[in-house]
């Protein structure tokens, strides 16, 4: 079962990628191969078995809750594209 | 055809810790635009999350307040959209494998206790703002203050248990009283630290299968829950009595106008593509950590409610009252046994001054002593109104104010007689009438006796006593 064109363009959607109806085919071709590649698992029973979120299973570490502040707004603002006084500039989100 | 609704509630409760969830960043509210930031929280290329200790212990902590199972293994996931007010572009989450799941809550209503589900308990992180300056039509732009980025959230989903709006309503009062007990949460709704989405579709009564549903969300109070519930339930059963079908949608609750509408936009996006963070390891939590929660859990609502009524004898309403803050019912509790007088009066009383009390501006003790001196017929319920007002600007003993303004009132039988005789002597052609059944002109002889007293006699005293006189 390869992946669709459909497919294709509905998870560069998500992405926000725009891809050409070339890119869009060779995608599908690709992807198409990734999953074929994956899909030999399927010969081996894994009913049984917990999916393996991570490679390690320490469990997480923790920090304790206390505050300190990074103290470098400008260094943070910087990065963006846009900003009006401290404020990042965003294209404007139409919201009822 | 009878419907019934169905409905459950999510909630999305603000921890009240002090550094946000995956960052040492504060989570103070009211900071300058982006001031609580760092490259963690605002999604910069190689940093890594690490979680915060204490958001662990207020989610196993409400786990155990509201009888969930903490799982010993549960995983934070990407939940992936793209929206201004997330620099990631991802929320961490958890989604498969919550911290806790099977739950619940009971409720009382009208003397009934209802079991409302708790399907889960998960931790998250909140998103950023977005500032719509220069809302005017045509502004191209909106400005994104990231301070709120990561604030701790814990989501707390129930099962479709509730059937009515004020079952809602009690649910989410009941479940917000709980978070602040346990102080795992300010609860304020209005500043947006407990907010609540509802799930709601209506069937024929007896069916068993759910309606399609509609997600209701932009409910910023308890009132506005349940004013939203009300219409929400309304609509659907008109759209299918006029024989139409009620569509899954999501909608925002419009409390001026107090209907419910369909959400415009961002439907398409509801693709989140959630997989494990591989950022963040499997958070493991073992027995010993939630058995030595358990022991800082203090008396929940639920029980104090019922502990107040049967211990002190006072109305249901008042126990419900006085628990809707535990200062409250501490400082109840205290005044009532400070003084053995009748505890209905005390909780009368701290009803009534609930908000200096919760300020923290009253002592117990005037409580406790206007009460027993109400009871003992020292002070007038006026004096005493007047005297805890004292007591709160000033701060001095509320029995030292009652001597400096001579507040007592006269409830001595012998002194007041010999004030009775005077007036009876000085009012023959009243006596008279009276005795030949004017007996209106009671209220003139009381009149007589507070002039005479300067308002001090005790005024059930003296109608009993001019009875007796004027027989």
């Amino acid at each position: 079962m390869a992946i669709t064109r459909e497919e294709v363009l509905h998870v560069a959607r998500l992405a926000r990628l725009a891809l050409s109806s070339d890119e869009a085919d060779r995608m599908r071709e690709q992807l198409g191969d990734i999953l074929a590649y994956i899909r030999q698992l399927d010969r081996l029973d894994t009913s049984e078995v917990v999916p393996t979120s991570h490679a390690v299973e320490t469990g997480t570490p923790y920090r304790d809750d206390s505050v300190h502040p990074f103290g470098e707004k400008e260094e943070i603002l910087k990065n963006a594209p846009d900003r009006e006084d401290d404020f990042f500039r965003v294209p404007r989100i139409i919201e009822d | 055809m009878e419907f019934e609704a169905v409905i459950g509630l999510e909630v999305h409760a603000q921890l009240a810790t002090e550094s946000k969830i995956f960052c040492a960043c504060s989570t103070g509210f009211g900071a300058p635009p982006n001031e609580n930031t760092c490259p963690v929280c605002t999604g910069m290329p190689g940093v890594l999350p690490v979680l915060n200790r204490k958001a662990v212990e207020f989610a196993i902590r409400t786990a155990v307040a509201t009888s969930c199972r903490v799982q010993n293994r549960s995983v934070f996931a990407r939940k992936n959209y793209f929206y201004p007010d997330l620099p990631k572009a991802y929320q961490i989450s958890q989604y498969e494998l919550p911290l806790a799941v099977s739950g619940h809550i009971d409720i009382e209503r009208n003397g009934t206790t209802r079991r409302i589900g708790i399907t889960r308990i998960h931790l998250e992180e909140d998103a950023g703002k977005l500032v719509h300056a220069g809302a005017f039509a045509g502004a191209q732009t909106s400005l994104a203050d990231l301070n709120r980025c990561s604030v701790p959230l814990m989501e707390i989903v129930s099962e479709p248990d509730i059937r009515t709006p004020e079952e809602g309503g009690a649910y989410l009062r009941r479940l917000r009283d709980i978070l602040v007990y346990l102080e795992v949460c300010d609860g304020n709704m209005e500043e947006g630290s407990f907010r609540c989405d509802a799930n709601v579709s209506v069937r024929p009564r007896g069916q068993k299968e759910f309606g399609t549903k509609a997600e209701l969300k932009n409910m910023n109070s308890f009132r506005n829950v349940e004013k939203a519930l009300e219409h929400e339930i309304r609509r659907q059963i008109e759209v299918i009595e006029d024989g139409g079908a009620v569509v899954q949608e999501t909608r925002l609750w419009d409390a001026d106008a107090g209907v419910t509408v369909p959400m415009r936009g961002k439907e398409e996006a509801h693709d989140y593509r959630y997989f494990p963070d591989p950022d963040l390891l499997p958070l493991h939590i073992d027995e010993a950590w939630v058995e030595e929660l358990r022991k800082t859990i203090p008396e929940l609502p639920g029980e104090k409610i019922a502990r107040l009524a049967s211990r002190y004898g006072i109305p249901r309403y008042d126990a419900e009252l006085l628990s809707s803050s535990r200062l409250l019912a501490d400082f109840f509790e205290a005044a009532a046994d400070a003084f053995g007088g009748n505890p209905k009066v005390t909780a009368n009383e701290c009803i009534q001054w609930k908000d200096a009390i919760v300020a923290g501006r009253m002592s117990p003790e005037t409580i406790a002593h206007v009460v027993e001196d109400r009871e003992t017929g020292t002070i007038s319920a006026t004096a005493s109104k007047t005297l805890v007002e004292a007591a709160i600007g000033t701060g001095k003993p509320v029995r030292q104010i009652r001597d400096e303004k001579g507040l007592t009132q006269i409830s001595d039988a012998g002194a007041l007689e010999a004030i009775v005789d005077k007036v009876i002597a000085g009012n023959p052609k009243e006596v008279e009438s009276y005795r030949a059944g004017k007996t209106g002109l009671l209220s003139f002889f009381v009149g007589q006796i507070m002039k005479e007293t300067r308002g001090k006699a005790n005024p059930r005293m003296v109608q009993e006593v001019l009875k007796a006189k004027l027989g």
